[in-house]
């Protein structure tokens, strides 16, 4: 049967279950024991399987995410929740100079099995230092693989095949989904592999991630009731991107618009829009657009930050842009 | 043992006395160390050389002067304890037991060494041996250390995790971290800071407020040691001891091994930060020196002294195994081969198992 449950249940089932089937999982960092989660992700979860699997962490991100590392490298399973992306730049020594790069390094003697799960994003009015979009510097790395579940049930799939996976994988939970409800199928089992087309069309090919995938789905109704039939694709996996569902989808619409919470200049939007050029170029009949974060530290007041970040209304015009 | 030391305790660049007295270990053992402590020096001789040769590149930092730390304190871990290392890590990696043309092949960039010609003189890594690098950022190796002993604890087994790091790493945030946790969470780790008084080329006493070593672990919780880290008796008894308490109480232990580095910080080093007279002082107490001179006058054998002292043709022998297992490694890395271009992606990410 399937069931109506919230992003954060489907990421605290997700982990619920890989603490029950694998003694070797556990979970560490701030406040996911006896708070129970900064976002509640693990409420429950300290009575539920004890404080040697269920770690609060002193206030050391370099620390606990190396630890993290080194638990992997001796056989564990561990998922380190990252309060935000924001703190994550205080461990991104262990993240890129040790998890990326052991497996390569050591000439395929150690690998990295780790998790690493943080929040990211802006919208929420809490300014400048807890606001970041910074998914494109993990994307960049050779070594981890980054993933952004925007739905239900990435939230609740995603989970077991990072945890699977014999190398580091970095997940990024957008602040702006957690209370976003919605359906979870029966089988919920996905890949972390692949980008998704969440809505068919033909008009156009609207590429994008993460908190930014309902904007781009509320822009697509609009423009639908323009006239413009708008195929929006989830790219869920930012390393190693799906660039044949990308290219399959501009190449059957023509148009194309990459919408990226982070910054412009060397986004991640200007990484899809590269790859559109290099392998998709004569099948375009306008240039590739882009609606990204403004680049300005992300403003408190309400009016100014919803003035920063993309949103539906941006998407729309860019989109007819490209009929004009 | 657990030191006390005053807060202001001035750092003193003089070396320490030279150890005396006879070698409290039987002959077997004694020699076995001194022959550790000639593979090390014999090997970067070689390796300085071959660096000025053009076959190894890269940055090589030299261990020449603190051999007696990694084989001192080495010789007192088992066989299933997790050795993390820095990246002045030959010793370490050859008295874990590396093969040393493994070691050689990989310093070339060759295929058949120990990374696959991957890492470098930096990273040398070894899962035979439990040897989790080869650590080039410097305070990197202690994190992951807390992690291993993490995951030993808590899938039942008795190993400890050694860490080595420089007094440089001790400014790191690194350091405060990780020494925290592991203290916090009760965790085998065994600190083992090898204090050469200089981060590169800054004096100890120029990077921190707080130059007792010993105070600053103190501060976190765990019990301390310091030892003379020109004295290979001294590294290894001290050592014992530490393994001991990290085995009993299953939590912590800093130990503090004062050496020296006589040769420049790599190969790029002018060395203007430090005075000619003060490294002549220092080589004077070189380690294989004060060693090899007691075992010749003293011997080894335990306190009574006067038995099993070492003659200089015994010396010559070892050396010259020390010698010949050099050359063997170079001639071993020059036959070497490397690996396809076609092998460059090559374990980027784990490869998939075989249906």
């Amino acid at each position: 049967m399937s069931k109506i449950i919230s992003y954060r249940e489907a990421m605290r089932e997700a982990m619920h279950e890989a603490l029950t089937n694998d003694p070797r999982v556990f979970l560490m960092g701030e406040d996911i024991g006896c708070y129970g989660g900064a976002y509640a992700f693990s409420k429950g979860f300290l009575d539920e399987f004890g404080p040697a699997r269920i770690r609060d962490t002193p206030l050391s991100e370099l620390g606990f995410v190396g630890a993290g590392v080194g638990a992997a490298l001796g056989g564990l399973r561990p998922i380190v929740e990252v309060m935000t992306v924001n703190f994550s730049l205080l461990a991104l020594d262990q993240i890129v100079n040790s998890a990326a790069l052991y497996r390569h390094m050591s000439g395929g003697q150690f690998s990295v099995p780790l998790v690493i799960r943080m929040c990211t994003g802006a919208g929420r009015q809490l300014a400048a230092q807890h606001s970041h979009s910074l998914e494109n510097w993990y994307a960049h790395i050779p070594g981890i693989k980054v993933l952004a579940p925007a739905t239900i049930e990435d939230a609740r799939g995603m989970l077991a095949p990072a945890l699977a996976d014999p190398d580091p994988v970095v997940i990024f939970e957008h602040c702006g989904l957690f209370n976003v409800e919605g359906e979870l199928p029966d089988d919920w089992t996905v890949d972390i592999a692949s980008a998704k087309v969440r809505r068919t069309g033909k008009d156009v090919a609207i590429i994008t991630y993460g908190g930014s995938l309902p904007k781009v789905l509320a822009a697509a109704e609009t423009l639908a009731a323009d006239g413009i039939e708008a195929e929006v694709i989830d790219l869920r996996v930012l390393r190693p991107l799906d660039t044949a569902t990308i290219m399959a989808s501009v190449a059957k619409c023509h148009r194309a618009v990459v919408v990226d919470e982070g910054w412009k200049s060397g986004s991640l939007a200007a990484e899809v829009m590269a790859r559109i050029v290099e392998h998709a170029f004569w099948e375009l009949d306008a240039p590739v657009a882009r609606v990204c974060t403004e680049e300005v530290p992300i403003p408190y007041a309400k009016h100014l930050e919803d003035a920063a970040l993309p949103q539906p209304e941006k998407i729309v015009a860019a989109v007819k842009g490209l009929f004009a | 043992m657990t030191k006390q030391t005053p807060l202001s305790k001035k750092i003193n660049h003089r070396p320490p006395p030279p150890p005396a007295g006879p070698v409290p270990w039987d002959k077997d053992f004694a020699h076995k160390l001194l022959l550790d402590m000639l593979r090390i020096r014999r090997l970067e001789e070689k390796a300085a050389e071959l660096y000025g040769d053009g076959k190894i590149r890269g940055f090589l930092h030299l261990y020449i002067g603190e051999e007696a730390v990694a084989v001192g304190a080495l010789h007192a871990l088992a066989p299933e304890d997790n050795v993390v290392a820095t990246y002045r890590e030959h010793g370490h990696a050859l008295v874990r037991g590396m093969p040393m043309g493994a070691l050689m092949a990989e310093m070339y960039g060759k295929q058949e060494g120990c990374a696959r010609g991957r890492g470098g003189s930096m990273h040398l890594f070894d899962a035979a041996t439990r040897l989790y690098g080869g650590n080039a950022i410097v305070g990197g190796g202690l994190p992951i250390a807390v992690g291993l002993a993490l995951a030993a604890r808590l899938q039942g087994e008795t190993r400890l995790t050694a860490c080595f790091f420089g007094d440089g790493a001790v400014a790191e945030g690194a350091f405060h971290e990780s020494l925290n946790l592991a203290a916090l969470w009760k965790l085998p780790v065994l600190f083992c800071c090898e204090n050469n008084l200089y981060g590169m080329g800054t004096a100890i006493e120029r990077a921190e407020s707080q130059t007792d070593l010993c105070a600053k672990a103190a501060s976190y919780n765990m019990p301390t040691f310091s030892a003379d880290g020109m004295d290979v008796v001294a590294v290894h008894a001290t050592m014992q001891q530490a393994v001991a308490k990290v085995r009993k109480d299953a939590g912590p232990v800093f130990v503090e091994f004062r050496t020296y580095r006589f040769c420049a910080h790599s190969m790029f080093d002018a060395e203007l930060y430090r005075d000619k007279a003060e490294v002549e002082a220092w080589r004077k107490c070189g380690p294989l020196r004060t060693f090899t001179a007691r075992l010749k006058a003293q011997g080894a054998g335990g306190t009574k002294g006067g038995k099993a002292k070492l003659s200089e043709k015994e010396f010559l022998a070892l050396d010259a195994r020390a010698q010949a297992e050099v050359a063997e490694a170079v001639t071993f890395a020059e036959a070497g081969t490397w690996e396809p271009v076609e092998d460059l992606l090559k374990d980027v990410h784990t490869p998939e198992m075989a249906p």
